[in-house]
């Protein structure tokens, strides 16, 4: 089976980048689209060129590492499904497949499909944490959690913090991943006693970081490949106009955005 | 390649209506009081189908109550207002989101409603501008003629204009694409989702549009095909 990919290449973030297509020969269809990639950079190191530069890290869909668009569908065409765990059997033979990174001004570009996603880690810096004292481990099962609380943290704390949501969004929005995040701390018991401030500081961020408005469409959930429901945007959104009313009083700080790069000596 | 670029704390953080989330309870505060009103307004221009006596003494009533009906109408124009305003601004940061944009992009998960929402309304904020000085204020009466408190009268004769009535069937259905969406995306942005609720509050979203829908198209159809007279 052979494809080509196009890939969206640009050296560093300001240099313009630019697509070029590679014709690969996809010797197993179980291979993953990372595979294909992987055995792409060999042949083009083994030409002295400069390999693709693309985030990876688990290779099973659960880090969040990688992710970026395939014919303009973000994680591609296979729903629920990171790019490093949809096999090439599900294209066809002799398909073009067109690789781009997300595209948003909150995930400046770093080097071909890699986006830097910091901003997601100040979203969670703001308040997607639980506060607990030091000292001997918690018992277990000192705090009861019901079973179906218990699987809704769950569903919700799922989300790997991909970025499939933003760069599938036509608003660039952030809602599914934060409202992912204040949920499955907010739902539980644990989570409780931060719940409002954490919705009011963790929103405060996401705004600073530049990211659009939600208009409640679902073209981020209809990405997500861990499924998180939009309901998870109506949480955040309920947590936020009563942490709003309720810390009126409270000033809120954010952190200030950091896109610049430090590159080393090199 | 090394993170290690410590984040600075920053005071400067939105307020409420700063914030995405905050306009856009505003919108939805709004939008279900234009919904209301919406339907009120459906409900008593139905009674053309029963006969000129009726209408206008309806009319009457609704000009008899002068600081009542100006209350309303100063509140339907803050909620207009605001409205826009959230929906400019969230317009503006939104487009400039995106700032190298992709070259393929597909729409893979939501409806064609809810991605012409920019369009549907400044449609219909035109439409409900030109309908105003239709048949409020008397400006506008394209080959017809407007006649103060006779609203069957003025109701028939504009209606008459083929053209007129196509304007108004054409925005009306934008009106049910931007209800359509509206009516359910209002709870979401309040934070009432619920897994069971939701599908059956978007079916019914769509239920009530086709029929208010169907309600106000229906007088314009009454005229020309002359049922109503
Ligand atoms: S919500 Fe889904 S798409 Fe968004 S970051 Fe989390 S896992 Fe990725
Ligand atoms: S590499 Fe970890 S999710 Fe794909």
């Amino acid at each position: 089976m052979k494809v080509k990919l196009t890939i969206w290449r640009q050296k560093n973030p300001d240099s313009k980048g630019q697509f070029i297509t590679y014709p690969v020969d996809v010797v197993n269809g179980e291979m993953s689209m990372l595979e294909c990639l992987d055995v792409l950079n060999e042949t083009l190191m083994g030409r002295g060129e400069e390999p693709v530069a693309f985030e990876h890290d688990c290779r099973e869909g659960i880090c969040g590492s990688c992710g970026f668009m395939i014919n303009g569908i973000a994680h591609g065409p296979l729903p629920a499904t990171t790019v490093c765990q949809l096999t090439m059997r599900h294209f066809k033979d002799g398909d073009e497949l067109v690789l781009e990174p997300w595209r948003s001004r909150s995930f400046p570009l770093v080097k071909d499909l890699v986006v830097d996603r910091r901003s997601f880690d100040r979203i969670i810096q703001a308040g997607g944490y639980v506060s607990v004292s030091t000292g001997n481990a918690p018992d277990g099962n000192a705090i009861p959690v019901g079973k179906e609380i218990a699987d809704r943290a769950m569903d919700a704390a799922a989300c790997i913090g991909c970025g499939a949501c933003v760069a599938a969004c036509p608003n660039g929005s952030a809602a599914l991943f934060t409202g992912a995040k204040i949920a499955h701390l907010g739902i539980l018991p644990q989570g409780k006693p931060e719940q409002d401030r954490r919705a009011v500081r963790m929103v405060a961020q996401m705004n600073v970081e530049g990211f659009g408005s939600c208009t409640n469409i679902g073209e981020c959930t209809g990405v997500c490949p861990k499924e998180i429901p939009l309901e998870e945007i109506a949480r955040m959104n309920r947590d936020y106009l009563l942490g709003a009313w309720r810390e009126r009083g409270n000033v809120v700080t954010a952190i200030a955005p950091v896109t610049d790069w430090n590159f080393g000596e090199k | 390649m090394s993170t290690a670029v410590a984040g600075q704390r920053e005071n400067r953080t939105p307020s409420f209506w700063q914030s995405t989330n905050g306009k856009k309870a505003v919108m939805a505060v709004t939008g279900a009081i234009l919904f209301l009103f919406v339907v009120g307004h459906l409900a008593g221009n139905l009674q053309v189908f029963e006969g000129p006596a009726k209408i206008n003494a309806y009319g009457h009533f609704l000009r008899t109550i002068g600081e009542i009906l100006w209350a309303i109408r100063i509140i339907l124009i803050v909620c207009v207002v605001l409205h826009i305003v959230a929906t400019v601004q969230l317009a503006l940061l939104n487009w400039k989101t995106r700032p190298v944009g992709y070259s393929r992009k597909k729409a893979i998960n939501s409806s064609y409603a809810d991605r012409t929402m920019y369009w549907s309304g400044p449609i219909v904020l035109a439409f409900v501008i030109f309908h105003l000085l239709q048949f409020t204020a008397g400006y506008i009466h394209p080959e017809s003629q407007f006649i103060d408190g006779d609203i069957y009268h003025n109701i028939v004769a504009g209606f008459s204009v083929w053209w007129v009535s196509a304007w108004y069937i054409f925005s009306l259905l934008l009106l049910g694409f931007h209800m359509r969406h509206g009516l359910w995306s209002m709870f979401q942005s309040l934070g009432l989702n619920h897994p069971r609720h939701t599908p059956v509050l978007k079916q019914a979203a769509l239920w009530i549009t086709i029929v208010i829908v169907a309600g106000y198209i229906s007088i314009p159809i009454g005229v020309l095909a002359g049922w109503v007279r």
